[in-house]
């Protein structure tokens, strides 16, 4: 009897294509399309602004009402970027070095510290353990700029105000991507696998480097975006005075604050900045939502 | 009587066996300290330190040059009774909090299911739509171009063109504004991890429990989201309002770049500029880190209250 009406019931759910579609009306998807189109254009628009800005002419740029499409297109604002960029009396490439120098030793050491960090708090029994992690997550719950005067205090005891150091080494200790990196390998690598790798003699250090981290590709990636994205787009830093050792994000506001008649080139240089992560993202996402998938936090 | 002593015993003996145990534990772990040591000690001297450090300072006047002196709470007396701004700003960082938390919240939320109705190639273009924004640095300057303080930039033009207004309103520089424009250009660049979080979470949940929902009589996907969705994803939801918590109070940046600092009137003045003004430019330690204490407190004040609500989703 019960058998009968369960049979029923699935049988009214209606089917869409090849697979079954529960409880899904007309109405639902027409509003819920509708909806993303409005938030989506909220979304996008800005961004495609900023590139027809860096593609037009100085005299598109000048046009009233401004346009949402260019009419000549024209790569000039990009090349004004590089003269524009060569009279300052850092030269545009520093400021370029500065950024990915910051970016790469940072996120490299993130990825090393961090790993480590994470798989023995996800695969090893220790005492500590758990009180560890908990203050790990603690500190994701405010934000580090409210650090930021006795920061600079314990910077400059170090004598690393002004330096490079000031920035790359208190990086590596982003709890974000350790944070991903713990939950993933929890669900991702198998006890059973490091316990046979342990029989068979390999140490601690060697079973994480040559078995967990080749399992947690995807969480590679999502550290490295991570913590890439907060050194990428580092700009003007309490800690840093010197213009030799400003990044480019920096340079790229002074630009844009500069005044209408530099929009052009602003545009130009906003393009460039947000195209290296936006690549990043694109061809690892779906490693990225994978790792994700494990992010939750239990209480 | 014999009875409880001899109870006692064990325990005790137990508990003397239980620290040589732990210490035990720790040395057959060796590896696993050295292995945490280089993050958890840089972790320690960069976000921890820094917190007690500010406790500590913040019942003190120090100017980064002599010895701090020890003045007990009057820091917070005077942030409290005297500084007007304080005040102000605290107004501020609240209705900004309160407003953008939720929303972004909400958003982040309510987008990730959307997307999660799509079929998969389309799903991973719309993501990336939603998701750039957060990604991409200081791009929300664009703001500044699309409300710029000319008849060049977008809404006065738009707005000029319709016979609205007559002369350009000084969008960043007027109070009335400001504070709504952030709020706005905070939301835009809001979707960011906690929403590839929940997009990731809706993307695990098994599919046989809708199927299952569904024969025992959930009739539309408003409940589906409510009584299966929601308390699967619950984990996620957690760790997204985190987030969204600690993002929500740490904006001071895009306000200074959008309206400079201090903003006009200080009318998006925030708890945020208020402890930046006093640490970073009047060297003035000890009151600035009894700022950044009221802030923490603010902070996991909100944590605690937020977990407890979400406890509660789906029951």
């Amino acid at each position: 009897m019960a058998a009968k009406v369960k049979e029923k019931k699935l049988k009214k759910l209606r089917t869409r294509g090849h697979r079954v579609v529960l409880n899904r009306s007309a109405g639902g998807d027409g509003g819920i399309a509708f909806m993303l189109i409005i938030l989506g254009a909220f979304m996008f628009l800005p961004m495609y602004y900023v590139v027809i800005q860096s593609l037009k002419p100085l005299d598109e740029l000048f046009m009233f009402p401004p346009r949402f499409y260019v009419m000549k297109p024209t790569f000039d604002n990009f090349g004004d970027l590089v003269t524009l960029m060569s009279d300052s009396w850092v030269p545009f490439s520093r400021y370029i070095f500065n950024t990915v120098f910051i970016t790469i030793c940072g996120t490299v050491g993130n990825l090393i510290f961090a790993s480590m960090a994470a798989y023995a708090l996800a695969k090893l029994r220790f005492p500590g353990r758990n009180a560890i992690f908990q203050i790990i997550v603690m500190s994701l719950m405010f934000h580090s700029t409210v650090n930021q005067v006795t920061h600079f205090i314990i910077l400059s005891s170090f004598g690393w105000v002004d330096t490079y150091l000031s920035i790359i080494v208190p990086s590596m200790a982003g709890t974000m991507g350790l944070y991903l990196m713990k939950q993933f390998m929890e669900t991702s690598v198998p006890d059973t696998v490091l316990e046979s790798a342990r029989l068979d003699g390999a140490s601690e250090f060697r079973t994480y480097l040559t078995i967990a981290m080749p399992m947690v590709k995807p969480a590679w990636m999502t550290l490295i975006i991570e913590c890439f994205k907060t050194l990428w787009n580092s700009g003007a830093s309490i800690y840093i005075h010197s213009e030799e050792l400003k990044t480019f994000n920096y340079a790229i506001q002074q630009i844009v604050t500069g005044g209408i008649a530099r929009s052009g080139a602003g545009a130009a240089a906003t393009v460039v900045m947000m195209l290296v992560p936006i690549l990043i993202f694109v061809f690892n996402q779906s490693q990225i939502v994978e790792t994700m998938g494990s992010s939750g936090m239990k209480d | 009587m014999s009875q409880t002593t001899e109870t006692k015993r064990p325990v005790k003996r137990s508990e003397m066996s239980k620290l040589r145990w732990t210490w035990k534990e720790m040395k057959r772990n060796k590896t696993a300290y050295f292995m945490i040591a280089p993050f958890f000690l840089l972790f320690i001297i960069f976000t921890v330190l820094p917190v007690f450090l500010s406790m500590i300072l913040s019942l003190t006047d120090f100017n980064m040059l002599e010895f701090p002196e020890f003045v007990g709470v009057t820091n917070y007396t005077r942030l409290f009774l005297q500084d007007d701004i304080f005040i102000l700003a605290c107004q501020n960082t609240l209705i900004f909090a309160a407003v953008t938390g939720p929303v972004s919240y909400l958003l982040s939320l309510l987008i990730a299911w959307f997307i999660n109705e799509l079929p998969p190639k389309i799903r991973a273009v719309v993501t990336l739509i939603f998701y750039a924004p957060s990604i991409s640095g200081n791009v929300y300057l664009i703001w500044k171009t699309l409300f710029s303080s000319d008849q060049y930039g977008w809404a006065n033009a738009t707005l000029m063109d319709l016979g609205l207004i007559s002369s350009p309103i000084l969008w960043f520089e007027d109070a009335d504004y400001v504070m709504g424009l952030c709020i706005v250009v905070a939301l835009w660049t809001s979707l960011g991890t906690a929403f590839l979080s929940f997009i990731a979470g809706f993307q695990t949940i098994d599919r046989s429990m809708y199927e299952a929902a569904a024969v025992d009589g959930i009739k539309n996907r408003w409940q589906e989201l409510w009584y299966i969705t929601l308390p699967t994803m619950r984990p996620q939801m957690m760790f997204g309002a985190v987030l969204a918590i600690t993002n929500s109070f740490g904006f001071g940046a895009v306000v200074d770049a959008l309206c400079g600092f201090p903003s006009v009137d200080y009318a998006a003045h925030t708890i945020m500029h208020h402890l930046s003004d006093y640490g970073g430019a009047r060297y003035e330690v000890g009151y600035s880190s009894a700022i950044a204490v009221v802030l923490f407190i603010i902070m996991f004040a909100s944590n605690v209250v937020i977990k407890k609500a979400l406890s509660k989703v789906g029951e």
